[in-house]
């Protein structure tokens, strides 16, 4: 089976749009969402209602940083992340907020294991930066491939039966084969907000069978995403940093 | 979990255990058949367990990345795979007919044109392995065979890395894995990235084959392979004074210390040794005797040559050093058109300086009539059309081991043009288009069909006509017409 995965939607329609509609042309049977799907962007409404439906559908949906401050307003977050969840409050209804407060923050399956951020502290939105992360993050599950997303950058590691690790910047569009004999983290690119210098979304297509990863990015009108941030008053910088993917 | 028996006659995945062909430090081979498929099999099983080398697990992990993913005739066709999640993980692949190279160092040294030859056909191996984003770094005559067709098989990818993958050998282990006496020195300082330590290992296989000495000798300590850091081998010509000096510069430019001196490409020494009359000799061609000591102990105590230094990704690095050829007419109708070829190389070679130039010019043979070598004046037409090839070029200002100029003879320039661009394993071809010809209408057009035909890009040359005017060629139905094209 063919699953497309998605991370760090942030309330960007035109990006969630192309990558659903690309992942649905390569054949993608199954959706999982990996949390932050509001936050940034100028669509929370339309990003939880897609979500929702999604899940109608079968899709894994799980709980983001993001999601989980919608209900929570004693977080603290940085200037403009706070000042973008402040308005998105004002955007979302009472099923929608409900929708999001009852997601799980880990879901594991078929010894594939779902979450947002580093899995041994699931609620506590620790980024996985670097190898060290990354063995903390695969040391805590059994499960042969964790992905998450959080980051904004793709990222692919694994653990060695003799506890070495290896990391590696995936080359879009490249299968890799995800070998049975070591563990492997998938860090997803974002959707929404993409930040490793290229602003095309990203997303991800897992064959459960090959055992295959295919990290994708699919071209959006990103103008477009811009300019509804701007006309809804949000940071200037949310809009900008789109443009250049940083 | 327990292990399925591995003895001839036994059932694996559906493929029928024959007889155990090899059995090494890592794996153990098995001839295989299996009903539905009749091609020659075999069967590489892993050495795992207590006490075994953990490389061997690493290495046979990297193999099943990498085989899947490599096309060709320079390659065993992967078969199947069972990996370490099955109960007995293995891989399997095309059997290659014949005796590895390994089997001829009894030979050594060999005849230079037989060694030149075999050197060529890897080089090419190589530079499909390395378009293929996948550096070999195990390069040595047991991993060498030959298709009964004569193209060179690289066996084992235990040890090879694509950037298009992770590495897994790079994080397990500190020390560099490979063949002591072909490793290039900067596997020995980590690097794991560069195509042209694969170079560095063929210009030991060749120094070898030629002299049947190693140049590094066969020391396995690493006190004793980092002496290649700083120490440059003994010239061929030292130890055999009728060594050529086309071949000793061939040779020792493999064997570069530095990665930048080496070829830039598989590709471009495989060119130099498919034309070694075109090869730009430098002082490496002439040398009798090593570096002086002072060089030695600059390079022992320079920390800039001893240690690694980031670089650009393997595709960007084989896309920097093409091999581009342009076909030129020498006729005098388009003395504009050859113009505008050369401004149109010369954007092309000026971005990248490690890119190489071949002009071609066919003289055409005819048909029927029988050619004379001599012109009604008495001149050798082939060593003059060589001429005014060079002298086309001058305008470049290209350094002599950039640029190499071909007289290509045959009926049909087309197919010449063509024939050449594959055996070479040209990047890219210039050609021109003429317009409004009589003989283009007649015979068709040489351009058309080299851009229909190569396996390369191609880029049609045009004149700029001056608006809704044609430029009117002049033709004449000589029978050594040079290349008209388009």
């Amino acid at each position: 089976m063919l699953i497309a995965l998605f991370a760090d939607i942030h309330a960007n329609q035109p990006a969630f749009s192309a990558c659903l509609a690309k992942a649905r042309e390569q054949g993608a049977q199954r959706f999982v969402l990996l949390g932050d799907y509001v936050g940034y962007g100028a669509d929370p409404d339309w990003a939880v209602t897609t979500v929702t439906d999604l899940v109608a559908q079968g899709a894994v949906a799980i709980l983001g940083n993001h999601d989980s401050a919608v209900g929570n307003p004693r977080v603290q977050m940085n200037a403009e992340a706070q000042a973008a969840i402040e308005w998105t409050r004002g955007k979302l209804g009472p099923a929608q907020r409900q929708f999001l407060a009852q997601l799980p923050v880990r879901v594991e399956e078929d010894r594939l294991l779902f979450v947002h951020s580093e899995a041994s502290k699931p609620d506590s939105w620790i980024y996985v930066t670097d190898t060290s992360d990354a063995s903390r993050s695969m040391m805590a599950t059994s499960a042969h491939v964790t992905f998450c997303g959080h980051v904004h950058k793709p990222a692919l590691y694994s653990l060695s039966v003799t506890g070495k690790m290896t990391t590696f910047v995936p080359t879009s569009h490249i299968p890799v084969h995800l070998l049975p004999g070591r563990q492997w983290l998938v860090v997803l690119g974002a959707v929404g907000q993409p930040r490793d210098g290229n602003p095309a979304a990203a997303y991800a297509l897992f064959d459960t069978e090959k055992r295959e990863i295919t990290y994708c990015r699919a071209a959006y009108d990103v103008e477009e995403a811009a300019r509804r941030i701007r006309k809804n008053g949000l940071p200037i910088w949310l809009a900008e940093r789109l443009l250049v993917g940083k | 979990m327990t292990q399925p028996s591995l003895e001839p006659g036994s059932m694996l995945d559906g493929f029928l255990i024959e007889d155990a062909i090899h059995r090494g430090g890592m794996a153990t081979l098995f001839n295989v058949s299996r009903a539905d498929n009749p091609m020659p099999m075999v069967m590489k099983i892993p050495r795992i367990g207590e006490g075994e080398d953990p490389a061997a697990i690493v290495s046979f992990e990297m193999e099943q990345m990498i085989m899947p993913r490599l096309t060709g005739v320079h390659v065993a066709t992967f078969v199947a795979a069972g990996d370490f999640g099955a109960a007995q993980p293995y891989i399997v692949m095309e059997r290659i007919a014949g005796e590895p190279l390994l089997a001829r160092l009894p030979e050594l040294p060999m005849p230079y044109g037989e060694a030149v030859a075999i050197a060529e056909k890897i080089a090419a191996a190589l530079a499909d392995l390395h378009r293929q984003h996948v550096i070999h770094h195990d390069i040595k005559p047991s991993n060498i065979m030959f298709r009964p067709t004569g193209e060179a098989v690289i066996l084992d990818m235990g040890l090879a890395c694509s950037d298009q993958l992770p590495d897994l050998m790079q994080e397990e282990f500190r020390l560099p894995f490979g063949t002591a006496p072909y490793m290039a020195p900067e596997r020995l300082l980590g690097a794991r990235d560069d195509p042209r330590s694969d170079l560095f290992a063929l210009g030991v296989l060749l120094y070898f084959f030629t002299t049947g000495v190693r140049p590094f000798g066969e020391t396995e300590t690493m006190y004793g392979m980092r002496r290649r850091l700083w120490r440059d081998p003994v010239p061929p010509r030292k130890l055999k004074p009728d060594y050529p000096p086309w071949l000793q510069e061939i040779v020792l430019r493999c064997l570069e210390i530095e990665p930048a001196w080496r070829y830039p490409t598989a590709e471009q020494l495989s060119f130099d040794l498919a034309h070694p009359a075109q090869v730009k000799l430098t002082t490496r061609s002439e040398r009798l005797k090593r570096d002086p000591l002072t060089t030695v102990l600059r390079r022992r105590f320079n920390k800039d040559l001893t240690r690694p230094r980031g670089k650009p990704t393997l595709a960007a690095h084989l896309a920097s050093a093409p091999i581009l050829a342009v076909a030129i007419d020498l006729s005098e109708g388009s003395p504009a058109l050859n113009d505008e070829l050369r401004t149109t190389a010369g954007r092309i070679l000026a971005t990248l300086p490690s890119a190489r130039l071949a002009c071609l010019n066919v003289l055409k043979l005819g048909r029927i009539t029988i050619d004379k070598t001599l012109d009604e004046h008495g001149h050798n037409k082939h060593v003059d059309r060589l001429v005014a090839l060079r002298h086309w070029a001058e305008p470049l200002k290209l350094e002599e081991h950039r640029l190499t100029v071909h007289v290509l003879e045959a009926i049909d320039p087309a197919s010449a043009v063509l024939e050449f661009a594959e055996a070479s394993r040209v990047n890219h071809i210039l050609i021109g288009a003429r317009r409004n010809s009589v003989l283009r209408k007649l015979l068709g057009s040489v351009s058309a069909k080299v851009a229909a035909e190569a396996a390369c890009t191609v880029t049609v040359v045009r004149c700029n006509a001056a608006a809704g005017q044609m430029p009117a060629d002049i033709v004449t139905e000589d029978a050594d017409q040079p290349i008209h094209s388009g």
